[in-house]
């Protein structure tokens, strides 16, 4: 029987107690890190060029013109890490139909009160929201970013495709950077998140509450203890 | 001294002279939203350029190059006048060659434009540039470009309407014709317009310049160039500098300079509303996860979560030591 969509190389659970999962591998949290940091090198870098009031943060990268140098390479790093980082994780996002629940249960989401909506894979409709929001706008950023990348591409294409390009690359930042507010507010609002990119692995009372349906099937397929 | 030279072809005083256009004058700033009122307004400026007259000497090239102390790159002749192929951050200024037959007489007409930046009332490229006080506009009608503040962005070739800007590819700052601020701050015009031998260049007051222009309309009217009018587009504001044209009615016949040249919607959308529904946006979402975070509780793994964790755990664990 082929594995659940859900079930990723690296997760099983240890007995404990009291009881562990591992949910990301070492090779998944350095990358996730690597997206994470050059995210918000760009969110700096980039801000910096879009309102005069924040061209000050080019001081933290050593002034206006390495600022311009650097931010297209952070990108380039940025949609390499997270493209390997997308193709282990894309088909545990694919949406289901208990995330239609969730969806419009989502008054109970920001409550905080999950045991009234359905129960959850690996990832819930709001964390599949975000990977594929980013995984879109990452695609729109680097390519609109290299149409505006002047000091390589600047032959290759007309001025007024230039035009286009920068103003969907500004709201394309705008839009990836709420998103990003929203992940990053999402990983400390559910309390013992974070541990799960930091140790990989989160506590069994975790994976029982937010994602149960995940916890269920690695149960069911004996993915515990696996080293044992 | 006067506040603003009225022609190009007085020459200069021997005595050193200081700057008559300093960072009291300008007007506009890039990136900049609180700049001081200048004190005074200087007389607005403008070259004048009247294509009728031109012979297509290239003096005002050279002696652009000279001046600015450029060195464009030697190129290579392909067929055509035009030389070098286009503006460049050595080549301020470029004598554009066109062949154009008139439809209505059949004759061959030898149009040359001489193209470099048109030094607009309302700059796209100042307003598109992100980087504080890389272009500025004097209260003359100058625009500049100050290259210790460049970075190189390229930003201001998008915010152009007339394509003039270019980045160095040596020192990665933008480069075009400052109209020789640095003539017109000791009382001089700008080097091409003192070159030109034919006065196809002439230099003033916007309002000299423009009654100029009105007679040479009228004498290119009367001798049959009944289209023949002044270059001066409303929709960036008016620029100062200007051209005659014999076929006023059809700019774009010269080398495709702009029917009615604005700052591009796409440029005035990324500068504008993107600018402020953006920050607006990005607060709002900060703003909701602060506030949901200090109001709202947190979501916290609850001791029964733990048990019922183990409890499926376990039972998994038995079912599979038990067969």
């Amino acid at each position: 029987m082929s594995e659940p969509w859900d079930v990723e190389s690296d997760d099983a659970i240890h007995r404990g107690p009291p009881v562990t999962v591992d949910r990301y591998g070492r090779g998944k949290r350095v990358n996730h890190w690597i997206t994470a940091c050059s995210l918000i090198l760009l969110l700096l870098s980039g801000m910096a060029l879009f309102h005069p009031s924040l061209f000050f943060l080019t001081g933290l990268f050593g002034g206006g013109q390495n600022t311009r140098m650097l931010h297209p390479w952070i990108g380039v790093v940025l949609f390499v890490s997270f493209y390997i980082f997308f193709f282990q994780l894309w088909k545990a996002n694919l949406f289901t139909k208990a995330d239609m629940g969730w969806f419009t249960g989502i008054r109970d989401v920001i409550g905080g009160h999950e045991e009234r909506l359905p129960e959850m894979g690996k990832y819930n409709a709001g964390q599949k929201v975000i990977f594929w929001a980013m995984a879109l706008l990452i695609i729109a950023l680097i390519a609109t970013g290299i149409l505006i990348w002047d000091q390589y591409f600047y032959d290759y294409t007309s001025i007024e495709t230039k035009r286009f390009a920068v103003l969907i690359h500004a709201v394309s930042a705008v839009l990836i950077i709420c998103v990003f507010i929203v992940h990053v507010y999402a990983a400390i609002w559910t309390r013992g998140t974070i541990r799960a990119m930091t140790r990989g692995s989160v506590t069994g009372g975790w994976a029982w509450r937010h994602h149960r349906k995940w916890l269920r099937e690695l149960a069911g397929r004996g993915r515990i203890d696996p080293a044992e | 001294m006067m506040d603003s030279p009225r022609t190009a072809v007085s020459n200069p005083p021997v005595q050193p002279m200081e700057s008559n256009l300093t960072e009291r004058d300008l007007i506009r700033r890039s990136a900049t939203s609180e700049l001081p009122t200048p004190e005074r307004q200087l007389t607005p400026v403008a070259k004048l350029i009247d294509v009728s007259k031109c012979i297509g000497c290239k003096a005002c090239q050279s002696a652009c190059v000279e001046w600015n102390d450029t060195h464009p790159e030697i190129g290579a002749n392909v067929g055509y006048y035009t030389n070098p192929h286009d503006l460049t951050e050595d080549m301020f200024t470029l004598m554009r060659f066109t062949e154009w037959v008139n439809p209505e007489t059949d004759n061959l007409e030898w149009l040359i434009r001489k193209d470099g930046c048109m030094h607009c009332a309302d700059p796209g490229c100042l307003k598109a540039c992100p980087a504080p006080g890389a272009i500025v506009q004097y209260s003359n009608g100058i625009v500049d470009f100050v290259h210790e503040n460049c970075i190189g962005c390229g930003y201001c070739i998008k915010g152009c309407p007339f394509n003039i800007p270019r980045i160095s590819k040596v020192d990665h700052r933008a480069y075009k014709c400052t109209l020789c601020s640095d003539r017109v701050a000791v009382g001089q015009g700008p080097a091409c317009a003192k070159a030109c031998p034919t006065q196809a260049i002439v230099f003033g007051t916007k309002e000299d310049m423009k009654k100029h222009a009105d007679d040479r309309i009228a004498d290119l009217k009367s001798r049959g160039y009944a289209n023949a009018g002044l270059y001066d587009p409303p929709g960036v504001g008016g620029t100062h500098v200007m051209y005659v044209l014999h076929h006023n009615d059809k700019p774009h016949i010269y080398a495709d300079l702009p029917d009615d040249p604005k700052i591009s919607g796409v440029v005035q959308a990324w500068k504008g509303v993107t600018k402020y529904t953006g920050l607006a946006a990005m607060g709002l979402v900060a703003a909701g996860a602060i506030l949901h975070g200090v109001f709202g509780r947190a979501n916290r793994v609850q001791p029964e979560d733990e048990e019922n964790a183990e409890k499926l755990v376990d039972s998994a664990a038995g079912h599979r030591e038990d067969a």
